[in-house]
Protein backbone atom coordinates (compact mmCIF):
# COMPACT_ATOMS: atom_id res chain seq x y z
CA UNK A 1 0.00 0.00 0.00
CA UNK A 2 3.07 2.59 0.68
CA UNK A 3 4.51 3.72 -1.86
CA UNK A 4 8.07 5.17 -2.16
CA UNK A 5 8.49 8.67 -3.39
CA UNK A 6 11.12 10.15 -5.40
CA UNK A 7 12.22 13.94 -6.17
CA UNK A 8 13.62 14.90 -9.04
CA UNK A 9 15.36 18.84 -9.30
CA UNK A 10 12.29 20.17 -8.05
CA UNK A 11 12.03 24.22 -8.17
CA UNK A 12 8.74 25.38 -6.91
CA UNK A 13 7.18 29.28 -7.46
CA UNK A 14 4.97 31.53 -6.39
CA UNK A 15 3.98 33.44 -9.63
CA UNK A 16 7.49 34.40 -10.95
CA UNK A 17 9.50 33.79 -7.04
CA UNK A 18 11.50 31.09 -6.71
CA UNK A 19 10.65 29.53 -3.33
CA UNK A 20 12.50 26.42 -3.37
CA UNK A 21 15.28 25.28 -5.35
CA UNK A 22 16.61 22.03 -6.94
CA UNK A 23 15.51 19.42 -4.70
CA UNK A 24 16.31 15.75 -5.26
CA UNK A 25 15.48 13.14 -2.33
CA UNK A 26 13.83 9.92 -2.34
CA UNK A 27 11.63 8.17 0.45
CA UNK A 28 11.41 4.73 1.13
CA UNK A 29 7.89 3.32 1.35
CA UNK A 30 6.74 2.91 5.08
CA UNK A 31 9.20 5.21 6.69
CA UNK A 32 8.78 8.36 8.29
CA UNK A 33 11.02 11.58 6.46
CA UNK A 34 11.31 14.87 8.91
CA UNK A 35 11.71 17.97 7.62
CA UNK A 36 13.45 20.87 9.81
CA UNK A 37 14.50 24.32 9.03
CA UNK A 38 13.98 28.24 10.10
CA UNK A 39 11.07 29.49 8.94
CA UNK A 40 10.33 30.53 5.03
CA UNK A 41 12.76 28.02 4.36
CA UNK A 42 10.46 26.47 2.07
CA UNK A 43 10.07 23.02 3.91
CA UNK A 44 5.67 23.50 4.06
CA UNK A 45 5.67 24.54 0.37
CA UNK A 46 7.85 21.60 -0.97
CA UNK A 47 5.79 19.29 1.32
CA UNK A 48 2.55 20.95 -0.81
CA UNK A 49 4.16 19.88 -3.79
CA UNK A 50 4.00 16.38 -2.88
CA UNK A 51 0.48 16.34 -3.22
CA UNK A 52 0.12 19.04 -5.87
CA UNK A 53 -1.78 21.18 -2.57
CA UNK A 54 1.00 23.86 -3.88
CA UNK A 55 -1.31 24.69 -6.88
CA UNK A 56 -4.55 25.58 -5.23
CA UNK A 57 -2.81 29.16 -4.33
CA UNK A 58 -2.79 31.50 -7.10
CA UNK A 59 0.15 31.30 -9.10
CA UNK A 60 1.62 28.41 -7.30
CA UNK A 61 3.40 25.98 -10.25
CA UNK A 62 6.24 23.58 -9.83
CA UNK A 63 9.07 22.71 -12.26
CA UNK A 64 10.93 19.39 -12.35
CA UNK A 65 9.42 15.80 -11.36
CA UNK A 66 7.76 13.89 -8.26
CA UNK A 67 7.21 10.52 -8.50
CA UNK A 68 4.93 8.00 -7.01
CA UNK A 69 6.21 4.56 -7.40
CA UNK A 70 8.01 5.84 -10.75
CA UNK A 71 4.67 7.48 -11.99
CA UNK A 72 5.49 11.13 -12.24
CA UNK A 73 2.68 13.13 -10.65
CA UNK A 74 3.04 16.36 -12.80
CA UNK A 75 2.77 14.50 -16.07
CA UNK A 76 0.00 15.68 -18.43
CA UNK A 77 -2.32 13.32 -17.96
CA UNK A 78 -2.44 12.69 -13.96
CA UNK A 79 -5.16 14.73 -12.10
CA UNK A 80 -4.23 16.71 -9.29
CA UNK A 81 -7.67 15.54 -7.52
CA UNK A 82 -6.67 11.78 -8.05
CA UNK A 83 -3.49 12.49 -6.80
CA UNK A 84 -4.66 14.32 -3.50
CA UNK A 85 -6.63 10.94 -3.24
CA UNK A 86 -3.47 9.06 -3.16
CA UNK A 87 -1.11 11.87 -0.99
CA UNK A 88 -3.51 12.62 1.78
CA UNK A 89 -2.67 15.41 4.25
CA UNK A 90 -2.74 16.43 7.79
CA UNK A 91 -2.31 20.47 8.42
CA UNK A 92 -0.84 22.69 11.32
CA UNK A 93 -4.46 23.64 12.91
CA UNK A 94 -6.82 20.33 13.40
CA UNK A 95 -9.80 21.53 10.41
CA UNK A 96 -12.43 19.68 11.64
CA UNK A 97 -15.79 20.20 9.01
CA UNK A 98 -17.74 22.27 11.32
CA UNK A 99 -21.14 21.27 9.89
CA UNK A 100 -20.84 17.95 10.09
CA UNK A 101 -20.07 14.83 13.10
CA UNK A 102 -17.32 13.15 14.36
CA UNK A 103 -18.84 10.50 12.08
CA UNK A 104 -19.45 12.61 8.87
CA UNK A 105 -16.16 14.02 9.44
CA UNK A 106 -14.23 10.70 9.04
CA UNK A 107 -16.26 9.85 6.35
CA UNK A 108 -16.67 13.45 4.07
CA UNK A 109 -14.02 12.19 2.07
CA UNK A 110 -15.30 8.60 0.94
CA UNK A 111 -18.78 10.27 0.70
CA UNK A 112 -17.58 13.18 -1.75
CA UNK A 113 -16.29 10.81 -3.60
CA UNK A 114 -18.93 9.15 -4.28
CA UNK A 115 -19.53 6.35 -1.78
CA UNK A 116 -22.43 5.68 -0.47
CA UNK A 117 -22.35 2.10 0.92
CA UNK A 118 -23.62 2.62 4.27
CA UNK A 119 -21.81 -0.67 5.75
CA UNK A 120 -18.78 -0.12 4.13
CA UNK A 121 -18.53 3.45 5.54
CA UNK A 122 -19.25 2.68 9.24
CA UNK A 123 -16.80 -0.02 8.79
CA UNK A 124 -13.97 2.31 7.26
CA UNK A 125 -14.84 5.05 9.96
CA UNK A 126 -14.12 2.56 12.85
CA UNK A 127 -11.47 1.46 11.48
CA UNK A 128 -9.48 4.93 10.48
CA UNK A 129 -10.92 6.43 14.37
CA UNK A 130 -9.11 3.24 15.44
CA UNK A 131 -6.56 3.60 13.29
CA UNK A 132 -6.20 7.26 14.61
CA UNK A 133 -6.06 5.98 18.47
CA UNK A 134 -9.49 8.11 18.64
CA UNK A 135 -12.05 5.30 18.45
CA UNK A 136 -12.66 4.59 22.34
CA UNK A 137 -12.87 8.62 23.25
CA UNK A 138 -15.03 9.29 20.73
CA UNK A 139 -17.22 5.52 19.85
CA UNK A 140 -20.35 6.80 22.26
CA UNK A 141 -20.42 10.50 20.40
CA UNK A 142 -19.91 9.75 16.63
CA UNK A 143 -22.91 12.08 16.16
CA UNK A 144 -21.72 15.15 18.27
CA UNK A 145 -20.04 17.69 16.36
CA UNK A 146 -16.64 17.65 15.33
CA UNK A 147 -15.38 21.15 16.58
CA UNK A 148 -16.38 20.05 20.18
CA UNK A 149 -13.36 18.04 20.77
CA UNK A 150 -10.20 19.00 22.46
CA UNK A 151 -7.60 20.23 20.25
CA UNK A 152 -5.52 17.44 19.96
CA UNK A 153 -8.24 15.08 19.55
CA UNK A 154 -9.48 17.21 16.34
CA UNK A 155 -6.15 16.67 15.22
CA UNK A 156 -6.41 12.94 15.78
CA UNK A 157 -9.63 13.22 13.99
CA UNK A 158 -8.29 15.02 10.98
CA UNK A 159 -5.76 11.88 10.84
CA UNK A 160 -8.62 9.46 10.70
CA UNK A 161 -10.34 11.84 8.15
CA UNK A 162 -7.48 11.62 5.93
CA UNK A 163 -6.76 7.85 6.46
CA UNK A 164 -9.79 7.01 5.75
CA UNK A 165 -9.74 7.91 2.03
CA UNK A 166 -6.61 5.00 1.99
CA UNK A 167 -4.00 7.34 0.97
CA UNK A 168 -0.46 5.16 0.01
CA UNK A 169 1.56 8.69 1.63
CA UNK A 170 0.78 11.05 4.15
CA UNK A 171 1.99 14.41 4.77
CA UNK A 172 1.79 16.50 8.01
CA UNK A 173 2.56 19.77 7.97
CA UNK A 174 3.34 20.63 11.36
CA UNK A 175 0.48 18.73 13.19
CA UNK A 176 1.78 19.26 16.46
CA UNK A 177 2.59 22.70 17.02
CA UNK A 178 -1.00 23.90 17.94
CA UNK A 179 -1.15 20.92 20.73
CA UNK A 180 -0.15 20.75 23.82
CA UNK A 181 2.84 18.21 25.17
CA UNK A 182 0.40 15.03 26.16
CA UNK A 183 -1.68 15.84 22.66
CA UNK A 184 1.64 15.78 20.95
CA UNK A 185 2.65 12.95 22.59
CA UNK A 186 -0.26 10.97 21.64
CA UNK A 187 0.09 12.26 17.84
CA UNK A 188 3.92 11.30 17.64
CA UNK A 189 2.59 7.38 19.05
CA UNK A 190 0.16 7.25 16.44
CA UNK A 191 2.75 7.92 13.63
CA UNK A 192 4.83 5.23 14.72
CA UNK A 193 1.70 3.05 14.53
CA UNK A 194 0.97 4.61 10.58
CA UNK A 195 4.42 3.58 9.56
CA UNK A 196 3.79 0.61 8.94
CA UNK A 197 0.86 1.01 6.48
CA UNK A 198 1.63 4.84 5.04
CA UNK A 199 4.61 6.51 3.70
CA UNK A 200 4.79 9.35 6.20
CA UNK A 201 7.04 13.06 5.57
CA UNK A 202 6.47 15.05 8.60
CA UNK A 203 7.33 18.98 8.56
CA UNK A 204 8.48 20.19 12.45
CA UNK A 205 9.70 22.89 14.19
CA UNK A 206 10.62 20.63 16.82
CA UNK A 207 13.50 19.01 16.90
CA UNK A 208 13.37 16.63 19.28
CA UNK A 209 10.02 15.32 17.95
CA UNK A 210 12.13 14.78 14.34
CA UNK A 211 14.44 12.90 16.40
CA UNK A 212 11.51 10.26 17.99
CA UNK A 213 9.39 10.20 15.35
CA UNK A 214 11.65 9.68 12.08
CA UNK A 215 13.73 7.62 10.11
CA UNK A 216 15.51 9.89 7.74
CA UNK A 217 15.39 13.94 8.23
CA UNK A 218 15.94 16.40 5.44
CA UNK A 219 17.23 19.75 6.66
CA UNK A 220 16.14 22.76 4.69
CA UNK A 221 17.75 26.43 4.62
CA UNK A 222 17.87 29.51 3.08
CA UNK A 223 20.63 31.47 2.29
CA UNK A 224 18.72 35.16 2.58
CA UNK A 225 14.83 36.18 2.95
CA UNK A 226 14.13 36.37 -0.92
CA UNK A 227 16.30 33.49 -2.04
CA UNK A 228 14.72 30.01 -2.46
CA UNK A 229 15.23 27.53 -0.18
CA UNK A 230 17.23 24.55 -0.39
CA UNK A 231 17.60 20.97 0.63
CA UNK A 232 21.01 21.43 2.38
CA UNK A 233 20.99 17.85 3.88
CA UNK A 234 19.11 14.63 3.55
CA UNK A 235 20.39 11.22 6.12
CA UNK A 236 19.12 9.20 8.32
CA UNK A 237 18.24 10.99 11.43
CA UNK A 238 20.45 9.55 13.99
CA UNK A 239 23.87 10.86 11.67
CA UNK A 240 21.56 14.09 11.52
CA UNK A 241 21.24 14.60 14.65
CA UNK A 242 24.43 12.89 16.01
CA UNK A 243 27.33 14.04 13.12
CA UNK A 244 25.36 15.79 10.32
CA UNK A 245 27.96 15.89 7.14
CA UNK A 246 27.22 19.65 6.64
CA UNK A 247 28.44 22.45 8.66
CA UNK A 248 24.89 24.79 8.34
CA UNK A 249 22.65 21.22 9.35
CA UNK A 250 24.96 21.10 12.69
CA UNK A 251 24.98 24.71 13.48
CA UNK A 252 21.07 24.52 13.38
CA UNK A 253 20.42 21.50 15.41
CA UNK A 254 22.75 22.82 17.89
CA UNK A 255 21.14 26.26 18.54
CA UNK A 256 23.89 28.32 17.04
CA UNK A 257 22.19 28.98 13.93
CA UNK A 258 21.76 32.66 12.51
CA UNK B 1 23.39 39.37 30.20
CA UNK B 2 23.97 37.75 33.17
CA UNK B 3 26.73 40.26 33.86
CA UNK B 4 24.22 43.05 34.40
CA UNK B 5 22.31 41.84 37.83
CA UNK B 6 21.86 43.13 41.00
CA UNK B 7 24.19 45.66 41.47
CA UNK B 8 22.95 48.46 39.33
CA UNK B 9 19.49 48.03 40.35
CA UNK B 10 18.91 51.52 42.71
CA UNK B 11 17.60 51.59 46.10
CA UNK B 12 14.54 52.97 45.61
CA UNK B 13 12.82 52.17 42.36
CA UNK B 14 12.03 55.20 39.74
CA UNK B 15 8.66 55.92 39.54
CA UNK B 16 6.58 53.35 37.78
CA UNK B 17 4.06 54.49 34.95
CA UNK B 18 1.58 52.72 38.04
CA UNK B 19 2.39 55.67 40.04
CA UNK B 20 1.00 58.39 38.03
CA UNK B 21 -1.90 59.85 38.25
CA UNK B 22 -3.78 58.44 35.13
CA UNK B 23 -6.22 61.63 35.28
CA UNK B 24 -5.96 62.80 31.64
CA UNK B 25 -6.94 59.68 30.58
CA UNK B 26 -10.26 59.42 32.86
CA UNK B 27 -11.54 62.84 31.41
CA UNK B 28 -10.95 61.58 28.22
CA UNK B 29 -13.00 58.63 28.89
CA UNK B 30 -16.05 60.09 30.61
CA UNK B 31 -15.80 62.78 27.91
CA UNK B 32 -15.86 59.74 25.33
CA UNK B 33 -18.68 57.56 27.24
CA UNK B 34 -20.65 61.13 26.93
CA UNK B 35 -20.59 62.22 23.26
CA UNK B 36 -20.85 58.00 22.37
CA UNK B 37 -24.23 58.08 24.65
CA UNK B 38 -25.45 60.81 23.39
CA UNK B 39 -25.07 59.28 19.52
CA UNK B 40 -26.81 56.47 20.84
CA UNK B 41 -29.74 58.44 22.02
CA UNK B 42 -30.17 60.98 19.44
CA UNK B 43 -30.16 57.72 16.69
CA UNK B 44 -32.71 56.20 19.03
CA UNK B 45 -35.03 59.22 19.15
CA UNK B 46 -36.12 59.32 15.74
CA UNK B 47 -37.12 55.20 16.02
CA UNK B 48 -38.97 55.67 18.92
CA UNK B 49 -40.68 58.27 17.78
CA UNK B 50 -41.51 56.87 13.99
CA UNK B 51 -42.62 53.85 16.09
CA UNK B 52 -44.35 55.29 18.74
CA UNK B 53 -46.52 57.67 16.37
CA UNK B 54 -47.42 54.74 14.02
CA UNK B 55 -48.78 52.26 16.98
CA UNK B 56 -50.63 54.91 18.15
CA UNK B 57 -52.38 56.01 15.12
CA UNK B 58 -52.40 52.89 13.14
CA UNK B 59 -52.04 50.23 15.93
CA UNK B 60 -56.39 49.88 16.60
CA UNK B 61 -56.87 49.09 13.08
CA UNK B 62 -54.27 46.29 13.23
CA UNK B 63 -56.03 44.72 15.72
CA UNK B 64 -59.32 44.09 13.84
CA UNK B 65 -59.03 40.41 11.80
CA UNK B 66 -60.72 42.23 9.09
CA UNK B 67 -57.74 44.04 8.26
CA UNK B 68 -55.53 40.97 7.92
CA UNK B 69 -58.75 39.46 5.75
CA UNK B 70 -60.25 41.77 4.07
CA UNK B 71 -59.39 44.28 0.49
CA UNK B 72 -60.32 47.82 -0.01
CA UNK B 73 -63.05 46.52 -2.82
CA UNK B 74 -65.87 48.88 -2.91
CA UNK B 75 -64.93 51.15 0.41
CA UNK B 76 -64.94 54.58 -0.23
CA UNK B 77 -62.01 57.26 1.38
CA UNK B 78 -64.57 58.48 3.89
CA UNK B 79 -65.69 54.76 5.12
CA UNK B 80 -64.41 53.01 7.37
CA UNK B 81 -63.75 49.67 7.24
CA UNK B 82 -62.15 47.08 4.60
CA UNK B 83 -58.47 46.01 5.31
CA UNK B 84 -55.00 45.74 4.03
CA UNK B 85 -54.45 42.12 2.48
CA UNK B 86 -54.66 42.95 -1.19
CA UNK B 87 -51.74 45.26 -0.13
CA UNK B 88 -49.93 42.68 2.16
CA UNK B 89 -50.36 39.55 -0.36
CA UNK B 90 -49.39 42.06 -3.42
CA UNK B 91 -46.10 42.72 -1.56
CA UNK B 92 -45.50 39.38 -0.36
CA UNK B 93 -46.21 37.96 -3.85
CA UNK B 94 -44.39 40.85 -5.45
CA UNK B 95 -41.14 40.13 -3.35
CA UNK B 96 -41.32 35.97 -3.17
CA UNK B 97 -40.99 35.97 -7.06
CA UNK B 98 -38.11 38.71 -7.07
CA UNK B 99 -36.04 36.32 -4.51
CA UNK B 100 -36.61 33.63 -6.75
CA UNK B 101 -35.28 35.15 -9.25
CA UNK B 102 -32.88 37.34 -8.07
CA UNK B 103 -31.02 34.71 -4.79
CA UNK B 104 -29.71 32.18 -7.54
CA UNK B 105 -28.27 34.72 -9.68
CA UNK B 106 -26.57 36.24 -6.28
CA UNK B 107 -25.71 33.59 -5.12
CA UNK B 108 -23.45 31.78 -8.06
CA UNK B 109 -22.19 35.75 -8.47
CA UNK B 110 -20.63 35.49 -5.00
CA UNK B 111 -19.52 32.28 -5.70
CA UNK B 112 -17.96 33.19 -8.39
CA UNK B 113 -16.15 36.12 -7.09
CA UNK B 114 -15.17 34.18 -4.38
CA UNK B 115 -14.27 30.88 -5.23
CA UNK B 116 -13.17 31.22 -9.04
CA UNK B 117 -12.93 34.99 -10.06
CA UNK B 118 -9.42 36.28 -10.76
CA UNK B 119 -8.18 38.88 -12.78
CA UNK B 120 -9.97 40.87 -14.97
CA UNK B 121 -13.19 40.16 -15.50
CA UNK B 122 -13.69 39.27 -11.86
CA UNK B 123 -12.45 42.56 -11.12
CA UNK B 124 -15.06 44.58 -14.24
CA UNK B 125 -18.18 41.85 -12.58
CA UNK B 126 -17.26 43.01 -9.17
CA UNK B 127 -17.40 46.42 -9.72
CA UNK B 128 -20.84 46.49 -11.65
CA UNK B 129 -21.61 44.84 -8.40
CA UNK B 130 -20.92 48.13 -6.96
CA UNK B 131 -22.46 50.39 -9.68
CA UNK B 132 -25.71 48.04 -9.30
CA UNK B 133 -25.49 49.17 -5.34
CA UNK B 134 -25.75 53.07 -5.91
CA UNK B 135 -28.30 52.64 -9.08
CA UNK B 136 -31.33 54.64 -6.97
CA UNK B 137 -34.49 52.63 -7.24
CA UNK B 138 -36.54 55.06 -9.13
CA UNK B 139 -33.72 54.42 -11.99
CA UNK B 140 -34.25 50.63 -11.57
CA UNK B 141 -37.83 51.26 -12.10
CA UNK B 142 -37.04 53.64 -15.44
CA UNK B 143 -34.98 50.87 -16.56
CA UNK B 144 -37.28 48.07 -16.53
CA UNK B 145 -40.22 50.17 -17.69
CA UNK B 146 -38.55 50.97 -21.13
CA UNK B 147 -37.71 47.60 -21.48
CA UNK B 148 -40.79 45.79 -20.72
CA UNK B 149 -42.98 48.58 -21.29
CA UNK B 150 -41.65 50.97 -23.72
CA UNK B 151 -39.47 48.25 -25.60
CA UNK B 152 -41.57 45.32 -25.81
CA UNK B 153 -44.93 46.69 -25.14
CA UNK B 154 -46.18 44.78 -21.99
CA UNK B 155 -48.61 46.27 -19.34
CA UNK B 156 -47.53 47.35 -16.05
CA UNK B 157 -48.08 44.63 -14.01
CA UNK B 158 -46.46 43.17 -10.56
CA UNK B 159 -44.13 41.17 -12.47
CA UNK B 160 -42.49 44.15 -13.81
CA UNK B 161 -42.34 45.04 -10.26
CA UNK B 162 -40.37 41.83 -9.20
CA UNK B 163 -38.19 42.70 -12.46
CA UNK B 164 -37.10 45.87 -10.57
CA UNK B 165 -37.18 44.86 -7.20
CA UNK B 166 -34.80 41.90 -8.44
CA UNK B 167 -32.29 44.91 -9.82
CA UNK B 168 -32.18 46.25 -6.17
CA UNK B 169 -31.68 42.70 -4.94
CA UNK B 170 -28.97 41.39 -6.58
CA UNK B 171 -26.13 43.52 -5.72
CA UNK B 172 -27.38 43.74 -1.96
CA UNK B 173 -27.40 39.49 -1.77
CA UNK B 174 -23.54 39.27 -3.40
CA UNK B 175 -22.18 41.58 -1.11
CA UNK B 176 -23.77 39.45 2.07
CA UNK B 177 -23.20 36.55 0.37
CA UNK B 178 -19.46 36.59 -0.60
CA UNK B 179 -18.76 38.21 2.97
CA UNK B 180 -20.11 35.07 3.89
CA UNK B 181 -18.09 32.62 2.05
CA UNK B 182 -14.90 34.52 2.56
CA UNK B 183 -16.08 34.03 6.46
CA UNK B 184 -15.25 29.97 5.40
CA UNK B 185 -11.87 29.70 6.38
CA UNK B 186 -9.28 28.92 3.75
CA UNK B 187 -8.10 25.64 5.89
CA UNK B 188 -11.31 23.56 5.35
CA UNK B 189 -11.42 24.01 1.53
CA UNK B 190 -7.73 23.01 1.83
CA UNK B 191 -8.97 19.55 3.82
CA UNK B 192 -11.47 18.78 1.76
CA UNK B 193 -8.85 19.47 -1.33
CA UNK B 194 -6.27 17.20 0.42
CA UNK B 195 -8.92 14.17 0.57
CA UNK B 196 -9.59 14.51 -3.16
CA UNK B 197 -12.26 16.14 -3.52
CA UNK B 198 -13.23 17.95 -6.04
CA UNK B 199 -13.21 22.05 -6.28
CA UNK B 200 -17.43 21.61 -7.16
CA UNK B 201 -18.14 19.35 -4.66
CA UNK B 202 -16.13 21.15 -1.68
CA UNK B 203 -18.06 24.51 -2.79
CA UNK B 204 -21.18 22.81 -3.10
CA UNK B 205 -20.88 20.45 0.33
CA UNK B 206 -18.39 22.27 2.38
CA UNK B 207 -18.62 25.68 1.74
CA UNK B 208 -21.73 26.59 1.07
CA UNK B 209 -23.28 24.16 4.28
CA UNK B 210 -20.62 26.27 6.54
CA UNK B 211 -21.69 29.57 5.17
CA UNK B 212 -25.68 28.62 4.93
CA UNK B 213 -27.20 30.19 8.02
CA UNK B 214 -24.93 33.70 7.10
CA UNK B 215 -26.47 33.44 3.18
CA UNK B 216 -30.12 33.02 4.41
CA UNK B 217 -29.69 36.03 6.84
CA UNK B 218 -28.32 37.91 4.05
CA UNK B 219 -31.20 37.14 1.76
CA UNK B 220 -33.64 37.63 4.41
CA UNK B 221 -31.96 41.08 4.87
CA UNK B 222 -32.00 41.81 1.19
CA UNK B 223 -35.84 40.83 1.04
CA UNK B 224 -36.65 43.38 3.54
CA UNK B 225 -34.84 46.02 2.20
CA UNK B 226 -36.48 45.59 -1.19
CA UNK B 227 -40.28 45.06 0.24
CA UNK B 228 -40.48 48.35 1.33
CA UNK B 229 -39.16 49.94 -2.38
CA UNK B 230 -41.74 52.11 -3.36
CA UNK B 231 -40.65 53.87 -6.95
CA UNK B 232 -40.55 50.50 -8.53
CA UNK B 233 -44.47 50.54 -7.56
CA UNK B 234 -45.12 54.11 -8.56
CA UNK B 235 -43.35 53.32 -11.96
CA UNK B 236 -44.86 49.68 -12.86
CA UNK B 237 -47.52 49.28 -10.27
CA UNK B 238 -50.67 50.48 -10.30
CA UNK B 239 -52.74 50.30 -7.36
CA UNK B 240 -55.95 48.34 -7.19
CA UNK B 241 -58.08 48.06 -4.12
CA UNK B 242 -59.30 44.71 -5.31
CA UNK B 243 -57.53 41.53 -4.14
CA UNK B 244 -55.12 40.52 -7.21
CA UNK B 245 -53.30 37.38 -7.23
CA UNK B 246 -52.14 36.98 -10.33
CA UNK B 247 -48.71 38.52 -11.14
CA UNK B 248 -49.09 38.44 -14.95
CA UNK B 249 -52.28 40.75 -15.41
CA UNK B 250 -53.81 43.58 -13.96
CA UNK B 251 -52.91 46.25 -11.24
CA UNK B 252 -51.69 44.88 -8.72
CA UNK B 253 -52.03 46.45 -4.62
CA UNK B 254 -48.90 46.58 -2.25
CA UNK B 255 -47.95 48.34 0.96
CA UNK B 256 -45.75 51.48 -0.20
CA UNK B 257 -48.83 52.08 -3.19
CA UNK B 258 -51.42 51.55 -0.60
CA UNK B 259 -50.01 54.24 1.78
CA UNK B 260 -49.54 56.46 -1.26
CA UNK B 261 -53.07 55.91 -2.49
CA UNK B 262 -54.09 57.28 1.07
CA UNK B 263 -52.27 59.49 2.09
CA UNK B 264 -53.64 62.04 -0.84
CA UNK B 265 -57.07 61.55 0.85
CA UNK B 266 -57.39 64.61 3.62
CA UNK B 267 -60.05 62.54 5.22
CA UNK B 268 -59.58 60.13 8.33
CA UNK B 269 -60.42 56.86 7.60
CA UNK B 270 -58.03 56.86 5.05
CA UNK B 271 -55.59 58.45 6.75
CA UNK B 272 -56.04 55.99 9.50
CA UNK B 273 -55.72 53.22 6.97
CA UNK B 274 -51.93 55.10 6.18
CA UNK B 275 -50.72 54.49 9.17
CA UNK B 276 -52.19 51.30 9.84
CA UNK B 277 -50.63 50.27 7.04
CA UNK B 278 -47.28 51.89 7.83
CA UNK B 279 -47.32 49.97 10.87
CA UNK B 280 -48.50 46.80 9.01
CA UNK B 281 -45.05 47.01 6.19
CA UNK B 282 -42.89 48.04 9.54
CA UNK B 283 -44.19 44.40 11.07
CA UNK B 284 -43.81 42.60 8.04
CA UNK B 285 -40.07 44.16 7.53
CA UNK B 286 -39.56 43.42 11.01
CA UNK B 287 -40.21 39.72 11.06
CA UNK B 288 -38.19 39.29 8.42
CA UNK B 289 -35.06 40.78 10.16
CA UNK B 290 -35.94 38.48 13.27
CA UNK B 291 -36.20 35.39 10.92
CA UNK B 292 -33.16 36.38 9.75
CA UNK B 293 -31.55 36.83 13.31
CA UNK B 294 -32.95 33.79 14.47
CA UNK B 295 -31.78 31.75 11.34
CA UNK B 296 -28.14 33.20 12.11
CA UNK B 297 -28.09 32.07 15.70
CA UNK B 298 -30.13 28.86 15.64
CA UNK B 299 -27.78 27.31 12.37
CA UNK B 300 -24.60 28.85 13.98
CA UNK B 301 -21.58 26.46 13.65
CA UNK B 302 -22.25 24.13 16.86
CA UNK B 303 -19.64 23.82 19.15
Amino acid sequence: MAQRIDVKDLNVFYGSFKAVEDVSMSVEPRTVTAFIGPSGCGKSTFLRTLNRMHEVIAGGRVEGSVALNGRDLYAKDVDPVAVRRTVGMVFQRPNPFPTMTIFDNVAAGMRLNGERNKKLLAERVEHSLRGANLWNEVKDRLNKPGAGLSGGQQQRLCIARAIAVQPQVLLMDEPCSALDPISTMAIEDLINDLKSEFTIVIVTHNMQQAARVSDQTAFFNLAATGKPGRLIELNDTTKIFSNPSEKATEDYISGRFG
Amino acid sequence: MSTVTQDVRPETPPASPMDRPARSREIKNVIATVVMWLAFLIAVIPLIWILGTVLAKGGNLLLDSHWWLNSQRGITNREVGGGAYHAIIGTLLQAVVCAVIAVPIAVFTAIYLVEYGRGRFARVVSFMVDILTGIPSIVAALFIFAVWVTTLKQDRIGFAVSLSLVLLMIPVVVRSTEEMLKLVPNELREASYALGVPKYKTISRIVLPTAFSGIITGILLGLARVMGETAPLLVLGPYSKSINTDLFSGFMAALPTMINQDRSEAVDPAVNRVWAAALTLIILVMLLNIAGRLIARLSKVSK
